[in-house]
């Protein structure tokens, strides 16, 4: 077991320093691109390019120049955007975090709930009309676009049914430690849009997972016992389901928190890791964008890590076969 | 009976996936799409007499037997409001864009370039992944190493980060690599890059299988045989690759005009002159109070494909390989 979790953590760790490459040379060995203007913003002054080049080593070879950036952003933490003048990185994000936090788990509580127990009672009521309902439902929920969703939520809440949604407050973000009712006030429609997608892929996902358990020997087995069909569904097929359910949860949790709720963040003015990146984008703010990038490809790596070894606790196969 | 009991497996598939009543009723709403898009300049020569790629602030139409102007002053006194949905076939019938263009012409012109970019980004994305993972499957050791350390760093980054930091790079100054120019603005760009950041969604399972195929009795026995490398890939592991990739197909379609006009919305996507559904949405933001239908009905396109693709790829799923996961994993 320890064995396993050292080899996992080794891996985790490989995948981490490769990103962290990968990302340094999408930024800064993309050929044809100048990347002291880039860092420098627009329109930056000739000093400004030089102190850049200066400070980022951009003479030096490539490796060097990944050195240095990596200390910058790791060891020294200072490393600062020079579009926002002297505004340091890390702060930046250690302040997002938490509003993308917020708001992903009160989405997961809404989509795990509305998800799980789609895909039971569509499953449950195979070949009666409400499956093909709650498929369609599924289908519709995945193929809407997250921002477009964010709109008309927005559009119908603030302007057609205004009188009835009067109790909800305007866009924005009441922090926790405030007011916990308004920080549930304020992120009660992010946290449904952002819910959508994910309730209709889970619903998607756990029904077939069902649909296929119950094909299965033991199921068969347990018919021969005399249970009835609803024990065996709750008891013995939902129970084996759950788990590609669980491994699902993991990864999605982790790169929504890694930023993937960027769009829901945008949509409603959240200010989380996902408007972070979007505003430095506007602004080109390479310091920043790089560093909330690699920010979420570490929480996906470390999240994925973790749903192996929950695994490997599970189910003492896995420690063997990986 | 003796008919059906020669018949390829391919052929009886495809034959369940024709009686599937619902993904054909998804495939007669994405060819309508396909054929209004590409109709796109019959409508708006023939029909409208528009031209919905420059501006026309200055323009008026006949509404009614009255001239009226395309952008009207605003009623709270600043700023210039577009005509609202005529809901006349011929003429603005939803309206007009912040820049005075037709906004339904625009949208079947946008159509043609979504559609363009979801489906070649798909193809590109399926054919990279397909042949990725079956050398890795395949040929194990050091190319197995290597394809599965590109899928596990490319599947880390949250898609549209990934996505994002390409298109920043990629959208300001184009691509060159040796004899390779991609200009800025390029459709290109968009089609490599989102296809290449799904590339692990197909490539896994595809490894996937190809790993469990190359311990089984027939590829041993064509590898005893002395067959090549080439002719076993091709012979023997494609065709067992196949089904899976074509179930991944329409599903990627979907994701990819997801992921298009996510990063139109956010301005990295597809840049003018061109507009696809989502960077006409976004255009309409602005004035989504006022004028919703710039911005709901590319929206409501978006998501009828998507919803058709998705139907499509459930039915394929059903007919080609029923025990396809719905969501690529490991």
């Amino acid at each position: 077991m320890l064995a396993f979790i050292v080899r996992r953590l080794v891996s985790a760790v490989l995948v981490m320093f490769s990103i962290s490459v990968m990302v340094f040379l999408i930024f800064f060995a993309t050929p044809g691109v100048n990347p002291a203007a880039r860092i420098a913003g627009r329109g930056a002054s000739p000093q400004v390019l030089a102190q850049v080049s200066a400070e980022f080593g951009l003479n030096e070879p490539l490796p060097v120049r990944y050195g240095l950036m990596m200390w910058h952003l790791f060891i020294q933490q200072d490393l600062t955007s020079y579009v926002n003048i002297g505004v340091r990185v890390i702060p930046q994000i250690t302040g997002a975090a938490p509003v993308t936090l917020s708001l992903v788990l009160g989405a997961a509580v809404i989509w795990l709930l509305v998800g799980v127990l789609g895909g039971l009672v569509a499953a449950a009521n195979r070949g009666k009309w409400i499956d093909p309902v709650i498929m369609f439902g599924g289908i519709a929920a995945v193929s809407i676009p997250v921002f477009w969703l964010g709109q008309v939520i927005g559009l119908l809440t603030q302007t057609k049914f205004h009188s009835a949604f009067r109790w909800l407050p305007g866009s924005g973000y009441v922090s926790f430690t405030t007011s916990p009712w308004q920080w549930m006030l304020h992120l009660l429609l992010p946290w449904l849009t952002l819910a959508t997608l994910y309730a209709g892929v889970y619903a998607r996902v756990l029904r077939a997972e069902l649909v296929n358990a119950m094909n299965e020997d033991y199921v068969r087995t347990a018919r021969a016992k005399g249970l009835s069909e609803r024990r065996i569904l709750m008891r013995h097929a939902l129970r084996c389901s759950l788990i590609s359910v669980v491994s699902l949860f993991g990864l999605d949790f982790g790169s929504l928190v890694g930023g993937a709720a960027l769009l829901t963040e945008v949509v409603f003015g959240l200010p989380g890791i996902g408007l972070l990146t979007d505003t430095s984008l506007q602004n080109l703010d390479l310091p920043v964008i790089m560093a909330s990038v690699m920010y979420g490809a570490f929480f996906i790596v470390l999240a994925s890590a973790a749903v192996d070894m929950l695994y490997a606790v599970l189910d003492p196969r896995v420690r063997v076969a990986k | 009976m003796t008919a059906r009991g020669s018949e390829s497996p391919w052929r009886s598939s495809l034959r369940q996936l024709r009686r599937n009543r619902a993904s054909m009723a998804a495939l007669g709403l994405l060819m309508f799409m396909v054929v209004s898009s590409l109709l796109a300049p019959v409508y708006a020569h023939l029909i409208a007499h528009v031209d919905p790629f420059p501006a026309n602030v200055q323009g008026t139409i006949m509404l009614m037997g009255k001239t009226v102007h395309v952008l009207q002053p605003s009623q709270t006194g600043f700023g210039v409001t577009p005509l609202g949905p005529t809901w006349r076939f011929s003429t603005y019938f939803l309206g007009a864009d912040p820049q005075g263009r037709d906004v339904f012409a625009r949208l079947l012109y946008g159509g043609r370039i979504s559609l363009l970019i979801s489906f070649s980004s798909a193809i590109i994305c399926c054919v990279i992944a397909a042949l990725l993972g079956m050398a890795g499957g395949y040929f194990g050791g050091v190319i197995d190493w290597i394809v599965s350390r590109v899928f596990d760093i490319v599947w880390a980054f949250p898609v549209y980060l990934l996505a994002i930091c390409l298109s920043v790079i990629l959208l300001t100054s184009g691509l060159n690599i040796g004899f390779i120019h991609i200009a800025p603005g390029s459709l290109l760009l968009p089609i490599l890059i989102i296809a290449s950041v799904y590339i692990p969604y197909v490539g896994r399972p595809v490894r996937g299988i190809v790993l469990t195929l190359r311990e089984r009795e027939f590829i041993q026995a064509a590898i005893g045989t002395g067959a090549s490398d080439w002719r076993i890939l091709r012979k023997e592991i494609w065709p067992n690759v196949a089904p899976t990739v074509m179930v991944f197909f329409p599903m990627m379609v979907a994701f990819n005009m997801l992921t298009e006009s996510a990063l139109s919305f956010l301005g990295v996507g597809v840049q003018p002159p061109n507009a696809t559904w989502g960077t006409i949405s976004n255009d309409g933001l602005q004035l989504l109070y006022t004028r919703p239908w710039v911005s709901l009905a590319p929206g409501i396109c978006i998501v009828l494909t998507c919803a058709a693709l998705n139907l499509l790829g459930d039915g394929a799923r059903d007919a080609f390989d029923p025990k396809a996961k719905l969501r690529g994993g490991a």
